[in-house]
């Protein structure tokens, strides 16, 4: 009885959130003079209207994917990694690089590349991880100040060494590649490539990890209590650096997507990709497990493209679904209420 | 080009570029040292921004002239207090993971000021501002040699008001009964409230106050700097703020000192092409000098900072 209502607590507290941010940004329609009905219907119609629509909402969910399972394995560990946007910017430069400067057959090269970014990525992940566990820095800070390493660096190594016309690298070679032309046909020529089936890999790989293996079992009880953990001994430090290491390597990868599916280069960025702090979204909304994960990708990369139908057909600034997802992240954070407003009718429950 | 005349180009543009980051780490100060982590800074700086240029914007449609942008700083402190409110809730009273719930902040933000942005001017910024916080001179001070030409020449009353106000927040935290009690919550709360310290008012005011020096800080840098609104107005700055709070410990004036250190670093970049030196270095380094410095000295290689006791975790009475 009581696993079922716990169950399907998890289940009402992301729907109750989705429903109340729809619901509000509907509010917010109708208080600034737009008519939410028609902008909703837009919206769906700009997620499931056409094959291109889908396509691209599938498209817009893979790195989505992938930086919600970089923050939620992290999570996991009882670690904040918001550093995925940086460890995604350098996954990207070192897919790119792996993808201009290597000529290898394809079955080499595109796993070569892939695992360059996420290589990358475990790197930059795992430099606040060591800070944490060597010297207790809080993995918050030094992975924001990373975010900003990460862009600058970045930029200024492809002003340097990688520069082609227009502000960004040359294109990545064709074995390099995520692009699929029959992929892109079905959907009627989207961007859609096969980087979801690595972001879905990634999911089962991160499940297969946590709940399947020791070193698994060992993150996760690191994550509920660091002290019993030591006391049993378990290495803590050596799990906080692996967690921010295989969490980097997701974001990494996250990378990829945008550097050999989407865009095929790299651009110089003057600002962050705004996937990786989705991920926080993305994270916490799917409940920090893999299909939980998978379906809140699909959700926000839908309301992200459907945006765009939603402003030129309604004439909604795309800005709205911003909104919603933060609103959405505010009524998952503050779960507490529900949860004692539940507590309070279950005798003897406990949170 | 002598020492001098490098001086004099680097110290007053770093003034200018300290003002926003000191208000807005002034901001942190206030909402950490009392018990909440907050990483809304960036969100609450970019609210700000965007009060401050409509609000410059529709002074000068109004006629109040050079007194617009400080009309503007007005409505920014309250609205920075307003907007700061759903972090407080979240994290004080519905006990949100503070981190999760400053993130939501940023995001609200971002989508709300581009909305009505949009929905206002029917484009991505708002109208150029006319009234800009202008330059001028001290009077008597900018006759002092040397510190004169530096200082108090040529610079901006925003940026005085900025330095006032850190010893200010410097009074109020640590020689008044209500900044003991500021303190007093964020270290240890339990024995705040058994001494009879309302510790959720306490954090309350303390996080509404950070909100409102943190639009301010917004404000004062469209008002100075950037000139208008844009969804890239606000890029970082508030980050680099929670950056110089870490830095300067937590300590109001530790804090502006941080951040007139990060705004000599920014400067340097923009400036750094004139100066013979600095000239052969990629501004990539000095771009990422702040953030570096802030790591080590995390770390404990550029002295150790540690966060007040109680940061991050929400009270509950009767919690062991």
């Amino acid at each position: 009885m009581n696993l079922i209502k716990g169950r399907l607590f998890h289940i009402l507290v992301p729907v109750v959130s989705v429903l109340l941010g729809l619901l509000i940004g509907g509010i917010i329609m109708l208080v600034s003079n737009y008519n939410p009905i028609s902008a909703y219907a837009a919206l769906i119609d700009g997620i499931f209207g056409n094959g291109y629509n889908l396509g691209e909402t599938i498209r817009a969910a893979s790195p989505l994917i992938l930086s919600g399972l970089a923050v939620a394995f992290a999570f996991r560990t009882g670690l904040f990694n918001i550093g995925v946007e940086g460890q995604l910017l350098v996954g990207w430069l070192a897919s790119v690089y792996v993808g201009i400067h290597f000529d290898l057959p394809k079955v080499i090269h595109l796993p070569f590349a892939i695992l360059a970014g996420a290589a990358a990525g475990a790197l930059w992940g795992v430099i606040p991880g060591f800070l944490k566990a060597k010297f207790k820095v809080h993995e918050v800070i030094t992975t924001i100040m990373m975010n900003y390493i990460a862009l600058y660096t970045t930029n200024g190594i492809i002003r340097a060494y990688m520069l082609a016309p227009g502000e960004r690298t040359k294109d990545i070679k064709e074995t390099a590649s995520l692009a699929s032309p029959w992929l892109q046909q079905l959907t009627e020529f989207s961007r859609l490539h096969y980087g979801i089936v690595v972001a879905i890999l990634a999911a089962l790989i991160m499940w297969f990890i946590l709940w399947k293996t020791t070193t698994g079992y060992e993150l996760r009880a690191v994550g509920f209590n660091q002290h019993a953990s030591q006391y049993a001994g378990i290495n803590v430090s050596k799990n906080i650096v692996l967690a921010m290491a295989i969490s980097g390597a997701f974001a990494g990868a996250a990378g990829t997507m945008e550097g050999l599916g989407t865009y095929q280069y790299m651009t110089i960025n003057n600002a962050f990709t705004g996937v990786g702090f989705d991920g926080i979204a993305v994270s916490l909304l799917g409940a920090n497990g893999s299909v939980g994960i998978i379906i809140a990708a699909l959700l926000f990369g839908g309301l992200k493209i459907g945006s765009l139908t939603m402003q030129s057909a309604a004439g909604v600034p795309t800005e709205l679904v911003g909104i919603v997802i933060a609103l959405i992240i505010f009524f998952v954070a503050s779960s507490y209420l529900i949860r004692w407003l539940t507590n309070r009718f279950t005798k003897g429950g406990k949170i | 080009m002598d020492f001098f005349q490098i001086l004099a180009l680097i110290v007053p543009a770093a003034i200018v570029s300290a003002a926003p980051l000191i208000l807005t780490a002034l901001g942190g100060v206030l909402s950490e040292r009392s018990g909440v982590v907050n990483i809304g800074l960036e969100g609450l700086m970019m609210f700000g921004a965007f009060i401050g240029a409509i609000f410059t914007h529709y002074g000068e449609q109004w006629g109040l002239g050079g007194g617009s942008p400080w009309m503007s700083f007005v409505v920014a402190i309250v609205a920075g207090a307003l907007f700061a409110v759903p972090h407080a809730v979240a994290s004080i009273s519905l006990k949100a993971d503070q981190v999760v719930s400053g993130v939501a902040l940023n995001f609200l933000a971002a989508g709300l000021s581009i909305f009505l942005t949009k929905k206002l001017f029917g484009a991505g910024q708002t109208p150029d501002i006319q009234e800009r916080i202008g330059k001028g001179d001290v009077p008597v001070l900018s006759k002092i040699p040397v510190i004169g030409d530096l200082l108090f020449s040529n610079a901006y009353s925003t940026s005085f008001v900025a330095v006032f106000l850190a010893f200010v927040v410097w009074y109020i935290i640590y020689k008044t009964p209500f900044g003991l009690r500021l303190r007093s919550v964020g270290e240890h709360p339990m024995a705040a409230d058994t001494m009879g310290i309302n510790v959720i008012k306490t954090r309350y005011i303390s996080v509404i106050m950070g909100g409102a020096f943190a639009g301010l800080g917004g404000a004062i840098y469209v008002a100075s700097i950037a000139g208008n609104f844009t969804g890239s107005t606000i890029s970082g700055q508030g980050f680099m703020a929670l950056a110089a709070m870490i830095f300067g410990k937590w300590h109001p004036l530790g804090a502006m000192g941080a951040a007139l250190f990060f705004g000599l670093a920014q400067s340097l970049s923009i400036t750094g092409e004139q100066i013979p030196l600095l000239k052969d270095i990629p501004d990539v380094y000095l771009l990422i000098l702040p953030y570096v410095l802030t790591i080590l000295a995390l770390a404990g290689f550029v002295g150790r900072a540690d966060a007040p006791k109680a940061s991050g975790q929400p009270y509950e009475k009767g919690k062991r």
